[in-house]
């Protein structure tokens, strides 16, 4: 569950208050400051567990403390990431290698770009992963190459801009 | 100040051209085979003439061990071959030299991954300076970037390109298409590969000096086997094409997380906007600092002068600050 709060500055721990209230539970908190919009005004996604059909009260309770509530999304799999993989990829099981992800329960292969190289000669694929949190993201890269290292096939991570 | 370079091979003799006219007085020059040493100061043109002519700098009766019992020098300048596994024998020379209270500034990078804090305490216990800026990204004042320029702040993460042959290859790759293999014969017909270019493709070379950043500016004490290693050499063009679609491209990164005492040297997929991306042999350092933010060096890796540039670095700290008699 996504939602976006529109918050003024001090109010973000106001706003938890409902959440845990309600029984709901948090996995992650992203401030996006590039975002920020209009007179001291900030969007704060949340990504949270919620018990069936509290919902609605818990928008009604953020309302009532002055938080707007921009947007409420489905989506659980907010992180992205690509990685490239290098090996044989077929002749490992790829099925299997992405199924290692998507067991997890909170990491999925959304996407794969495989390219074929001649016969015999190791393949290279794009694998898209998303994740709950940035966290689970650390986690199943640390399983991606877990995999990789036994099937000897090379990962090559992304170094993001300066952190 | 009066000096002896043990190795007179690219960077020995490098750093001989440079020195003319800097003050300095070389009073001893080794190689492998000879050696020559006069406590007046050595004709330089005459010594490298020599060395180009006969392949020996000096007389092959007399070795580092008679240089060192000479005395005859403040600073020792030990640029041999890069041992990696134990140093040596470059590791028991700055030993002695040290022991002796002579100053010991070198561009070998072996001694210092293997065995920096011991060889430190032995200069502060006998009052006397180590000196690597050459060891780490050649003309890259990156030691001292981060030893003084940048004191004071914590640093968060560090990452650069610090092996010339890799990124040379890697670009020449993503530039011109070539596969590795190409790619590579092109790096060794330009001599920026060696023979065996084992050491810099599997990314050996860069974990060395990601040991000498850590252990000796980042408070940490690791050794190469601790490194998370892996090389260029099954990089495919396909994974560069793969990059390309997304503005990214690959260069060999090292890694340093201090606090996650995380180590590592890895093929990356990085942004082509990235500092970091720089082209042919350069090498880039990028550091995260609490204060500061991000600060990024670029410069050339290695070459005679680059390398001889770091040592008269070193060289002219020392002597602007134990040199208080001249
Ligand atoms: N080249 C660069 O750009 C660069 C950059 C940064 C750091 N470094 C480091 O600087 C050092 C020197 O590099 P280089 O390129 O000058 O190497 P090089 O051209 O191979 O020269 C090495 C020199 O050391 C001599 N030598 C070998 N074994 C010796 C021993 N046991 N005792 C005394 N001398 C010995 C060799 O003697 P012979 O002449 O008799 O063979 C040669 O003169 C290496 O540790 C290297 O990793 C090099």
């Amino acid at each position: 569950m996504k939602l976006e709060l529109k918050d003024t500055p001090g109010q973000l721990l106001g706003a938890l208050k409902p959440i845990s209230d309600i029984g709901g539970n948090i996995i992650t908190i992203i401030h996006q400051r590039d975002q920020t919009t209009a007179e001291n005004t900030l969007t704060v996604d949340i990504v949270l567990e919620l018990p069936e059909k509290k919902l609605d009260a818990l928008i009604d309770a953020l309302r009532e403390r002055g938080c707007g509530v921009i947007r409420v999304g489905k989506e659980r799999l907010l992180q992205k990431q690509s990685l490239i993989m290098i090996g044989h990829l077929m002749h490992t099981d790829l099925t299997d290698t992405v199924d290692r992800i998507d067991q997890t329960g909170f990491a999925e292969v959304s996407e794969l770009h495989m390219v074929m190289p001649a016969i015999d000669e190791p393949s290279t694929a794009k694998i898209t992963i998303r994740a709950i949190s940035p966290e689970d993201m650390l986690h199943a890269v640390r399983i991606l190459r877990e995999v990789a290292a036994q099937k000897d096939i090379l990962i090559l991570e992304p170094l993001g801009g300066a952190e | 100040m009066r000096i002896a370079i043990i190795g007179f091979g690219a960077v020995g003799q490098g750093l001989a051209r440079v020195l003319a006219d800097t003050g300095f007085t070389v009073t001893a020059v080794a190689d492998s085979r000879s050696a020559c040493i006069n406590k007046d100061g050595l004709d330089l043109p005459e010594v490298l003439a020599r060395k180009e002519e006969s392949g020996l700098c000096g007389s092959a009766g007399i070795g580092i061990a008679d240089i060192l019992s000479s005395g005859a020098f403040d600073i020792l300048v030990e640029v041999s071959p890069t041992n990696a596994e134990t140093g040596e024998p470059a590791l028991s020379t700055i030993r002695s030299a040290l022991a002796m209270g002579k100053h010991v500034v070198t561009s070998n990078k072996g001694p210092i991954a293997c065995a920096y804090h011991e060889l430190k305490a032995l200069a502060d216990i006998n009052g006397v300076m180590l000196g690597y800026e050459a060891t780490v990204a050649g003309a890259v004042p990156i030691v001292s970037g981060l030893r003084h320029g940048l004191a004071g702040n914590t640093v968060r993460s560090l990452h650069g390109i610090l092996n010339g042959t890799c990124n040379y290859i890697l670009t020449r790759m993503r530039d011109e298409g070539l596969t590795y293999p190409q790619a590579l014969q092109e790096a060794r017909d330009l001599g920026y590969a060696e023979a065996d270019p084992t050491y810099d493709v599997k990314g050996i070379d860069a974990a060395i000096k990601l040991v000498i950043l850590a252990n000796t500016l980042l408070g940490m004490d690791i050794r190469l086997s601790d490194v998370d290693i892996t090389g260029i050499d099954s990089i495919t063009l396909e994974a560069l094409s793969l990059a390309e679609s997304e503005g990214a491209t690959i260069r060999l990164i090292g890694e340093i997380l201090p606090e996650r005492n995380q180590v590592r040297v890895s093929p990356r997929v990085i942004p082509l906007d990235h500092p970091l991306v720089v082209d042919g042999t350069l090498n880039a350092i990028s550091v995260c600092c609490d204060l500061a933010g991000p600060v990024t060096f670029i410069g050339k890796g290695a070459g005679p002068y680059p390398t001889a540039s770091a040592i008269l670095a070193d060289l002219n700290f020392i002597r602007d600050s134990y040199d208080r008699g001249a």
